[in-house]
């Protein structure tokens, strides 16, 4: 019996933990007050490097996942370093362009394979694997977010310059928030990119960083259990509404102009409790 | 070859430099909303892409006169960025969101507004009709040219010079100068706030949906996205030129232009868009307050 509705639902499943992970990918800039719109070119690098270093080195697997995220975290250092002593706004327009760049980049190259993407990837991506990752992440941010590192980006979010006036070291939380954000939407992306066999230049554009960015909005950044649980509710709300499917980014886009108008904290308002 | 190139040379740069008008075109009215609002306030696209369809009816279904269905087109639009502005952003204003909250809403709403108009519309690409502008080629010199790219030119220096104009030489002016510097003052001093961010949404929309209106015309080409792809190239531009400088995002505008066209004609036409973006990231690295701004200072 679950066999069955396992075998069934599976891409649905696996699909719910990536984008869990792709949530918390981007929880962890907006935990520091940052508005990143590169967590899908971030997914896309890792997807791409993955593939590529799966599909021509031969890497074993757990070397590839990796590169996937070092990778990512190479171009959040790029793309974010010139941005921490500016405004917010110019973290989000850079990663905009990163995402262009990184379309326009594996459209047109050989390498990438173009406009038709990569396929006939190995299905090496488990159940297990996905969501002992995502398991893990959350322990950690349970973890940050009980200790003094989570209490100076909670003052980030609320105060940015009220929390560096107290002493929080606002360019290194912002670019190791952007740098942890990158790991994980690589490794989200390569996880991905192994269980579906497939890859292309179109999947990692600006529509998937809005419908990123919902995820979190909808669940809220009260605590990293908002962020999955926005994910959960928006992967598996479409399949139930199939005849929605044509107006998923409709309702992406409106959820994200009823949360920030009217229920800025989200659905998931509880916050975790500190310690020491 | 090299002599080959010499010879391709001025054509390349006029058309560079009308790419160039209609990414200044465009930048103009989103760089302004910056400068006085505050906001990147990414539903402009749409207001571009409303403009050009606004007028594709116009003169299809009501069949007026260009010169009609522009002004229309823009005042029309200029009026739905009020509304929008009223409805989204006012709301964020008085709670004193941070403005990040102010992008993070105008994100949702471009999604909902731009999936809607595919669903509306469809994404197949709709023509003004033929009558509307002539394309005939016009040689000058042997270089190649035709109205609509002239008009663009010319449209963008005119709509360039009344801005400054009306930044620098008017009370509306001063008023907006002391709304972009400082809100709460200039509400002290006897400035009309609300009357002020009404009256800048209304120009930057109907700016927006002119520059609409024009590249709609000279590509012949219109469909929903059209304002995307745009609007990816705008934060290109007033990167570039400093956010909410107008003098900067021509400047920019007209250097991406060419610097695309030259791209394409010389080296691939594949990495022809990366060009803006590259130039984006390079100016946050070595002069991140664009190429004539000044710092923003964040005080407590």
């Amino acid at each position: 019996m679950f066999d069955s509705f396992f075998f069934s639902y599976q891409s649905l499943i696996f699909a719910v933990g990536i984008n869990g992970l792709l949530a918390l990918s981007m929880y962890t800039v907006l935990a520091v007050g940052q508005l990143s719109l590169g967590q899908a070119a971030f997914m896309g690098i890792g997807a791409y490097v993955s593939t590529l270093l799966t599909l021509d080195a031969h890497w074993p697997f757990a070397a590839v996942l990796l590169a996937a995220m070092v990778v990512p975290a190479l171009a959040a250092l790029l793309i974010g370093g010139p941005t921490l002593k500016l405004t917010g706004v110019y973290l989000a327009l850079a990663t905009i362009a990163l995402g262009e760049i990184l379309r326009i980049f594996c459209n047109a190259s050989d390498l990438t394979g173009g406009a038709l993407g990569l396929s006939g990837i190995p299905n090496k991506t488990s159940f297990g694997l996905i969501f002992a990752v995502l398991a893990l992440a959350l322990a950690g941010f349970v973890m940050v977010a009980r200790s003094r590192l989570g209490r100076a980006m909670e003052a980030m979010r609320e105060d940015e310059v009220a929390a560096g006036v107290m002493g929080v070291n606002l360019p290194v939380m912002k670019l190791g928030a952007l740098v942890v954000s990158a790991m994980l939407a690589g490794l989200a992306g390569a996880l991905n990119a192994h269980a579906n066999s497939f890859i292309g230049p179109n999947d990692y554009g600006f529509d998937q960083a809005v419908t990123i960015l919902s995820f979190a909005l909808l669940g809220g950044i009260g605590s990293p259990f908002g962020p999955v649980l926005g994910a959960v509710i928006l992967t598996v709300l479409p399949e139930l509404l199939t005849a929605l499917h044509d107006f998923k980014l409709v309702v992406n886009g409106f959820i994200i102009v009823i949360a920030v108008l009217f229920m800025p904290r989200g659905l998931l308002i509880w916050r975790i409790g500190r310690v020491g | 070859m090299f002599a080959q190139i010499l010879q391709q040379l001025p054509q390349q740069l006029l058309n560079g430099l009308v790419l160039g008008s209609t990414y200044a075109l465009f930048a103009l009215g989103f760089t302004l909303m910056f400068g006085v609002l505050g906001v990147i306030n990414l539903t402009y696209g749409f207001y571009f892409t409303t403009g050009a369809f606004l007028a594709l009816y116009g003169t299809k279904l009501l069949a007026l006169p260009i010169w009609l269905a522009l002004p229309g087109a823009a005042i029309v639009t200029g009026l739905i960025a009020v509304l929008f502005d009223a409805a989204l952003l006012t709301p964020l204003r008085r709670k004193k969101a941070p403005e990040l909250a102010s992008l993070m809403v105008t994100l949702g709403a471009t999604l909902l507004l731009y999936s809607l108009m595919t669903a509306t519309f469809g994404t197949e690409i709709r023509r003004l009709p033929p009558a509307v502008i002539s394309h005939a080629a016009i040689i000058v010199g042997g270089i190649r040219m035709n109205w609509s790219q002239i008009l663009i030119m010319g449209t963008t220096v005119a709509i360039v010079a009344a801005l400054l104009a009306l930044i620098r030489g008017t009370r509306f002016g001063l008023s907006m100068r002391a709304l972009a510097e400082n809100g709460e003052a200039a509400q002290l001093m006897g400035v009309d706030t609300d009357a002020v961010v009404r009256l800048v949404s209304l120009v930057s929309g109907a700016l927006g949906a002119t520059a609409g209106v024009l590249i709609g015309l000279n590509f012949n080409a219109i469909q929903p996205y059209m304002g995307e792809s745009m609007m990816l190239k705008g934060f290109a531009v007033i990167i570039i030129g400093g956010l909410g400088d107008i003098k900067g995002a021509l400047i920019a505008g007209l250097v991406i232009g060419v610097l695309e066209v030259l791209t394409a004609g010389f080296i691939s036409s594949s990495y022809k868009d990366a060009v803006g973006f590259i130039l984006l990231v390079t100016t946050l690295w070595f002069r991140p307050v664009g190429l004539f701004g000044r710092a923003p200072v964040k005080r407590a």
